[in-house]
């Protein structure tokens, strides 16, 4: 039995005239996502992409759950093929369906018929199926109301599908739709579910992660880059930018008056970004930044690190709380890696009470007490590439 | 043996005896539960490692149980003795710086409606004899105590435990956590009067994934895994030969243990003699710790960056505690030592294979840390 996957675009078909332009940056990132479990065909018809396996043991329990953290999918179902005559569709229905009728109580089938010229119309496509359905599963009884299934019929120009409920796509808009922007990335909780955002909304994604060794672990930077293949399930191929940041944090320490050390830090951390987003042609940066988690997400605190930067910093978790955070956090499967203690670049050097009302004349003074230029410049030359699927 | 290595305490590097009789024990197969003479082959070998294993602690080979290391061992100690003697008592005393594999049990115990005392080491690093006095009583039915703690060193008093077992006419059969000492001391559970007494391979340059139980005779100790009825039913599964072999031929290959301690205790007097230079470091060991543990702070320096330093230079040590965000570990936090000094702590482990010279590599990579990294503010 032939299956295949059907997937409806959900904003897309808002779009006007660039739609199709925006389908095939979507259709494009589908690929992506399921190349390495062998050739599909993936084409374009009456406002539904169709993913057809090209060999017979295709993994479709896979494709299924990578299409289902593809962004710009509104949902999609998993169908099986038959054709175009109602023997046949009769004929494969109740075998196919048989894990999702056997399991249920009650049913309907609902026929969609976008091809006028089948010999049938759709009440009549309804009642056949339900027969066979019932002949075949006699637990069953049909509610047209509130089924537990619903088996879908689908007469299209180029074939007949019958299957049963759709499944929820990822929403939001296919990534590389909506611009290039770099993610600032720790590894706690809030930046992988900052960069997931951002994808969602469609935009391609470069991350840059700041490492102190020996302060910071290579576990550390592992578990950086773990966050990271998990989100690009969903965002698709990630560069990732390993900035070599010791030299200058110790420099801080040594030498910045210690209530502002961390916003000395985070304004450093701005402008190395900046150059590096800059010269990866991004647009923007992104950050986990929440207002009043810490010291350093004062709506003040901020303003002195915007300040650093010419880019736009978007910050997605600005108004969450820590709990709505950390329940994205779960359902996109960052959290447990996220809660991994080891030491990162925010946290071994936190001053006992940093400045929570910093004014930017005073930091400014104070991050120019090291050499930042030179060793910014050091730090861009040592920076580590690696791409993260 | 890998210089710089001085981490034994977490685990050892194979040594080569084990090895090599690992690798020829792949070949033999035969399952020793099988009737065929392959099976009999295999049955042959594993009662001659179990004959070897005991004879190291002077029992009997009736005595001893594979099992797949110390915490199964512990938990099989811990629960099976529990279940075992639940009619005859409620009550579990222990310490409050067990190894997470006999405190995690102990916790789950206390689900099961068991009564729990965990006693606290005092000043001197250790717990004293006379807080088991006060705690153990007639509806004690275990009493659970490393022989030494993993972290600190430090000797637990073991051995005066039976008498007062026997005094309060507690029914308790006691278990001792002997991972630490196993291999390194000659022990004698029966002359100690030690019931029950985990064993592991791994911290004796054997392999992981094999350890043992010593259950004296006549002491009752329900299983906790069900099966096939192999170690006399109390720990079923096909027994992994290999292993169980190359865990015999470390605790063969074991040496002089007297010879050893001695090489063990010079590395350590001469490490804490260098390290008194420093008027940052203190000892976190207590004064009569193994001379196979040094456990030590550099004050302000994080235990976590002092690790990756060290791995920087070759040398390879065990932070006290996790890390700022970790917990603190919890046999520290059990000495009452401030906050600063647990962040700071690093454990040093020493085997039979190590020398001076490690201990050199180690005094000059924390002369220059000290030098080097950035202190924590706290």
């Amino acid at each position: 039995m032939r299956e295949i996957i059907l997937i409806k675009n959900g904003e897309l078909a808002l779009k006007g005239l660039n739609r199709h332009t925006f389908e095939d940056v979507m259709i494009k990132n589908i690929k992506m996502s399921i190349k390495s479990l062998g050739q599909v065909k993936i084409t374009k018809a009456q406002s539904t992409i169709m993913v057809e396996p090209q060999c017979e043991d295709y993994d479709m329990d896979e494709a299924a759950k990578r299409i289902g953290k593809v962004f710009g999918i509104a949902a999609f179902s998993r169908a099986c093929v038959a054709e175009k005559n109602m023997d046949d569709i009769l004929a494969k229905a109740p075998d196919y369906l048989k894990e999702q009728l056997e399991s249920a109580n009650t049913f309907k089938v609902v026929a969609k018929r976008s091809d006028k010229a089948f010999e049938y119309k759709s009440p009549d496509i309804c009642c056949m199926t339900g027969e066979a359905l019932l002949n075949a599963y006699p637990h069953l009884t049909v509610d047209v109301h509130n089924p537990e299934v619903t088996v879908m019929v689908e007469i299209r120009d180029y074939g007949a599908y019958i299957h049963a409920d759709q499944l929820p796509g990822a929403g939001g808009m296919p990534v590389g739709t909506g611009g290039k922007a770099a993610i600032l990335i720790s590894g706690g909780i809030d930046s992988p579910v900052a960069a997931y955002m951002m994808a969602k909304r469609g935009v391609e994604l470069t991350a840059i992660h700041f490492a102190s060794p020996p302060y910071t672990s290579e576990r550390a930077e592992q578990k950086v880059k773990d966050l990271l293949s998990i989100v690009a399930q969903y965002a698709g191929p990630i560069n990732f930018i390993y900035v070599p940041f010791t030299e200058i944090q110790e420099q801080i320490a040594r030498n910045c008056p210690d209530d502002l050390t961390t916003l000395v830090m985070r304004r450093y951390m701005m402008k190395l970004a900046t150059a590096i987003a800059k010269n990866k042609g991004c647009d923007a940066l992104i950050t986990g930044e929440s207002i009043g988690q810490v010291a350093s997400q004062t709506m003040k605190a901020l303003a002195v690190t915007d300040a650093a930067t010419d880019m736009p910093v978007f910050r997605p978790l600005i108004g969450m709380d820590k709990d709505e955070i950390i329940a994205i956090a779960r359902k996109i499967g960052t959290f447990e890696t996220s809660v991994l203690p080891f030491e990162d670049c925010c946290t071994v050097f936190t001053p006992k009470h940093p400045r929570t009302r910093p004014k930017l004349e005073a930091v400014e003074t104070a991050e120019n007490m090291i050499d930042g230029v030179a060793l910014s410049e050091v730090a861009i030359q040592n920076v580590k590439y690696e791409r993260i699927i | 043996m890998l210089k710089g290595y001085l981490d034994n305490a977490a685990t050892t590097q194979l040594c080569d005896e084990s090895k090599n009789a690992i690798i020829s024990a792949l070949d033999c197969f035969g399952n020793p539960s099988s009737l065929h003479k392959l099976g009999q082959i295999s049955s042959a070998q594993l009662e001659s490692a179990r004959a070897n294993v005991a004879n190291e602690i002077k029992a009997d080979k009736s005595e001893i149980y594979f099992t797949s290391g110390g915490t199964e061992s512990d938990n099989l100690a811990i629960r099976g003795a529990a279940m075992a003697l639940k009619r005859r008592g409620n009550k579990i005393v222990t310490t409050a710086f067990e190894h997470a594999a006999v405190l995690s049990a102990m916790a789950d115990l206390q689900k099961q409606g068991f009564e729990v005392v965990y006693l606290n080491p005092d000043e001197s690093g250790t717990v004293p004899v006379s807080a088991f006095e006060n705690a153990i009583d007639d509806k004690t039915i275990l009493v659970s105590c490393m022989y030494i703690n993993n972290e600190t060193g430090a000797v637990l008093p073991v051995q005066s435990l039976k008498a007062i077992i026997k005094r309060k006419k507690s029914p308790a059969v006691l278990h001792c956590d002997a991972t630490q000492a196993f291999g390194k001391y000659t022990l004698n559970p029966e002359k100690e009067g030690i019931d029950l007494m985990t064993l592991s391979a791994h911290k004796i340059h054997g392999p992981k994934g094999v350890g043992a139980l010593y259950i004296k005779k006549g002491v009752r100790v329900l299983p906790i895994t069900f099966g096939g009825g192999q170690e006399k039913t109390i720990r079923p599964g096909t027994e992994p030969l290999p292993l169980i072999l190359g865990f015999a031929v470390a605790v063969e290959s074991l040496g002089d243990k007297k010879a050893n301690e001695q090489n063990a205790l010079q590395i350590k007097e001469y490490l804490k003699n260098k390290l008194s230079e420093f008027d940052d470091v203190v000892i976190n060991s207590p004064e009569n710790s193994t001379a196979y543990i040094l456990n030590f702070s550099v004050m302000g320096i994080r235990s976590e960056t002092m690790l990756h330093f060290l791995e920087q230079k070759g040398v390879y040590v065990s932070s006290g505690s996790a890390c700022s965000k970790g917990k603190a570990s919890h046999v520290l936090s059990a000495l009452n030592f401030n906050r600063d000094r647990i962040d700071s702590a690093v454990r040093v482990s020493f085997s039979r294979y190590s020398t001076v010279e490690d201990a050199d590599m180690l005094y000059d990579a924390i002369k220059e840390a000290r030098t080097s990294l950035i202190r924590s503010k706290r």
